[in-house]
């Protein structure tokens, strides 16, 4: 039978090993979701425009990254990018930036339909006023795309924090590692990964009850 | 004021507007209309360039807008622009619907900006709703709102592409009575609309079209509602459909 023991797990071993990789699932979730979104933006805008030059880059680009395996954009960058450069990167910020660079094909899918989902008018609206291009995504379009896109980015967000897990591939130190190390130098493999799964599941679950709340509460107010 | 000249518009092999020629002077008062399909809407939006056109000139305040060189928001900056669902900004305020392109695209300071909108708001009956968003405002409301915004810019012409008819009927008559005191004012308006008795009431012509982009009529209001028999064999059975109800 199951013989489980979890003596091993108290305030020492948390803060000895987990909360060092929790700090860096967090960063790493915020800083991609935030570049994710800065150069999904940019990404969206180029999908969405006129102009073939910058339709087609886009296009390639966000199907590109989205037919590919995460792990496996962590592994290249990592592998292949130093023998460019000629000299290794740290897996901190090679994970930062594959993230950001992954997580931008997603985003812009995002706000390609949320920038869609903008009637036609509100644009010809802007465009009445004397607004230019710009002006009118920054103060018109834009705005209003967030704010419709809140839960669906948020959501994704909560998904790029699992997702942070797969940095075990080029051996940065995040939240499951640092279970994982745990559970290796007691000899508890087993149990570490279970309270690695409560954890992670308690995180997202409860963000995403928030996130469903926040859905309902924008839903009235429109 | 304002001159087409011979202005054609296709939508892929479809034309929407064919030889459109018409000018507007200003402290006109222009009604256009005609059935659904016609292209009046089209044909109002290339006055502000909205709609880009394929052939012809039209030019506003001697600028040429089928010129590629013609800065057009600095253009459309000084058209003021009323549309059939209104378009008011859902995300700001009535008064900062009011005071963004004024701030963002003629420059005005934010106090300027709020002391010019909100006397357009007074004029339209509605500074009590100045802090509420459009949202909660009804759609006679949120028109006369609209109006006042275009009217913040100081425009030199003012289009009207259907403005009351996404409204409930018992709207109507504010967003008309509005149009109405501005057209006494001098005011140059474009108006398309089916509302004939405002068209009786303040136009100085009347522009008819029909299926297929093609103005039929550009006359007088008292030619057009006058004198029947001189019209189109189109354009009286169109009166005859819209007058008898």
């Amino acid at each position: 039978m199951l013989d489980l023991d979890f003596s091993f797990y108290n305030w020492a071993m948390i803060s000895d090993f987990v909360l060092k990789g929790f700090y860096f699932s967090l960063v790493l979730t915020l800083i991609a979701t935030l570049g994710g979104i800065v150069l999904g933006t940019l990404l969206a805008l180029m999908r969405l425009s006129e102009k073939p030059f910058l339709v087609w880059p886009a296009l390639v680009y966000v199907n590109g990254m989205r037919s590919i395996p995460l792990v496996m954009v962590i592994l290249w960058f990592f592998l292949l990018v130093p023998l460019i450069i000629g000299q290794p990167i740290g897996a901190e910020i090679s994970a930062v930036v594959t993230f950001i660079a992954f997580e931008a094909a997603y985003f812009s899918e995002i706000i390609r339909a949320g920038i869609q989902s903008i009637p036609r008018g509100q644009v010809m609206a802007g465009e009445a006023l004397g607004m230019t291009y710009a002006q009118n995504m920054r103060l018109v379009v834009l705005p209003q795309a967030f704010r419709n896109m809140l839960p669906v980015m948020l959501t994704q967000t909560i998904i790029l924090f699992q997702d942070t897990s797969l940095v075990y591939a080029i051996g940065a130190y995040d939240m499951l590692k640092g279970f994982e190390t745990a559970g290796k130098l007691f000899g508890r493999p087993v149990e570490a990964y279970l309270l690695a799964a409560v954890v992670y599941f308690v995180i997202c679950y409860s963000l995403s009850r928030l996130v469903r709340r926040l859905h309902q509460k924008i839903a009235i107010i429109r | 004021m304002i001159e087409l000249k011979q202005v054609s518009k296709w939508y892929g092999a479809v034309q929407v507007l064919n030889d459109c020629s018409a000018q507007i002077h200003k402290g006109e008062v222009v009604v256009v209309c005609g059935p659904s399909g016609s292209g009046k809407s089209t044909l109002i939006k290339t006055i502000n360039a909205l709609e880009p056109i394929q052939q012809g000139e039209i030019w506003v305040d001697s600028i040429p807008l089928h010129d590629p060189k013609t800065n057009l928001p600095k253009l459309r900056s000084r058209v003021g622009m009323v549309f059939q669902h209104f378009e008011l900004f859902p995300h700001l305020s009535v008064t900062e619907n009011l005071t963004l392109a004024q701030v963002k695209v003629l420059g005005r300071s934010l106090d300027e900006a709020k002391k010019h909108g909100l006397e357009y708001l007074e004029r339209v009956g509605l500074i009590a709703h100045k802090d509420k968003f459009p949202g909660q405002l009804s759609g006679g409301q949120q028109q006369r709102v609209a109006i006042a915004r275009a009217l913040s810019m100081d425009p030199i012409v003012m289009l009207f592409d259907e403005p009351t008819s996404a409204l409930d009927p018992e709207m109507v008559g504010e967003v008309l009575d509005v149009m109405v005191s501005l057209a006494k004012e001098g005011m140059t308006m474009v108006v398309v609309t089916h509302e004939m008795g405002f068209a009786r009431k303040v136009s100085n012509r009347v522009i008819f079209m029909d299926v297929g982009g093609r103005i039929l009529e550009d006359c007088s209001r008292d030619e057009f509602f006058g004198n029947p028999d001189a019209r189109q064999p189109r354009t009286r059975e169109f009166l005859d459909k819209i007058l008898h109800h």
